[in-house]
This record gives structure tokens, sequence and C-alpha cells, in this order.
């Protein structure tokens, strides 16, 4: 543990998630084209994720990107490894290479996700109630 | 406020041998579009060739310049 809880909170919140998506918003009402576009993808392939809002405090941002070395919203992290922002997994979900690096299957539209949906949503929480 | 013409200069001059072609997404002079292509990606990961573009700038990315949309190519 260093001396900065919030960069801790936010290196755990990484860790303990296997996808995990910082941005401007939320899942259901994105704040910012960027966030909403990458949302948008990681939804299309069913893939389940765990997702911060960085706005309610511009520490979140701060520390997130010293953590990081990547200055821009959104970010997504998968098994602990930042993936990129909007762009390249835009370009990844193009590409077909989303689904493999999120390590799941294309499912068809309609079949039933296996995957457990809304995995750990106390990551959030975890980092908003350390800033009380 | 940065210009379209100084973003590609800038990234031209710190990035061997690049191409970079920059435009105003939204024409508020705040939201760009660059794509740049160099022999100097080449081996590296899309993480760390947009990171590369994302250095000339530092803090000016998420200041000055909101938005700096990137796709990179090798050649």
């Amino acid at each position: 543990m260093s001396d900065n809880p919030l960069r801790d909170a936010i290196d755990e919140a990484i860790k303990e998630n296997d996808v995990i998506l910082f941005m401007k918003g939320t899942p259901e009402a994105p704040a910012c084209g960027f966030s909403a576009r990458t949302v948008a993808a990681l939804e299309a392939l069913k893939a389940p994720f765990a997702a911060v809002d960085i706005l309610p405090d511009p520490r979140i941002r701060q520390e997130l990107s010293g953590l990081s070395g990547w200055p821009t919203i959104p970010q997504l992290f998968v098994h602990g490894e930042l993936v990129g922002g909007a762009d390249i997994v835009a370009e990844l979900y193009e590409t077909g290479e989303l689904a493999d690096v999120l390590g799941i299957d294309e499912a068809p539209q309609d079949a039933p996700s296996e995957a457990p949906t809304g995995v750990a949503p106390g990551a959030p929480m975890d980092i908003e109630n350390r800033l009380n | 406020m940065p210009t379209v013409d100084e973003i590609k200069q800038r990234i031209e001059a710190a990035i061997p041998e690049s191409q970079a072609d920059v435009e105003d997404w939204t024409g508020g002079g705040d939201h760009f579009r660059a794509v740049v292509v160099s022999p100097a990606f080449a081996g590296m990961t899309r993480i760390q060739q947009h990171q590369m573009v994302y250095a000339v700038f530092g803090a000016e990315i998420g200041g000055p310049i909101h938005a700096l949309s990137l796709k990179t190519q090798e050649n």
C-alpha cells in the first residue's frame, strides 16, 4: 500500500475485475461520445464488465492516468492490463479481435449469456466510499 | 489553442519518418483526429503506438486538446 488511498483503490479495482471500464457517466447514461462508443462495443459482445464513472471526482482521472500512462477517458482494462481507449476498442471490435481480448466466444445475438452479468458491482462503490 | 497544422508538425517532428494526417473533428479546435503512419511503430502494440503519439503532447491532452482520436499504422 502506498500513502495514496485513491490510487490504491483504483489499482485494486483494476486487479479485482476481469474487465473494467473507466468512463464518463454510466453504461446506462454515458456522458461522452467516446465512452458511449466503448460501452456499445462491449455490450454488442455481451461482455460483462465493471464500470467506474470518473466524473464525480477529478482526482480519479488524475490518479488513473498516473497509473496507466494513458491521458484520456475511457480506459478499458482486461485482466489488469490496459487494452486501450475508445479508438483502440473500436478498432479491435471492427476487426473481431475484441472478443479474443475479452476471452469470450462471439455469441449469437439471442443466445442466453452464460457469463455472469454485473461482475463485481462493488468496485465503483469501493472507490466512491473511499472518497467520502 | 493548437491548430491542425501545429499538431501535424509536432507529431512528424517527434516520430521518426512519420506522416500525420490531422483533422479538426468538430470544428471547435479542441477535438482532433489523426492518422499517423511511421516505420517506428514496427513491433509495438497499439497501446504503445498511441502512447508514443500522446507523449508528444503530454498534459495538453485533456487540457487544450480535449481529445485526440488516433489511428496508427506502421509502414
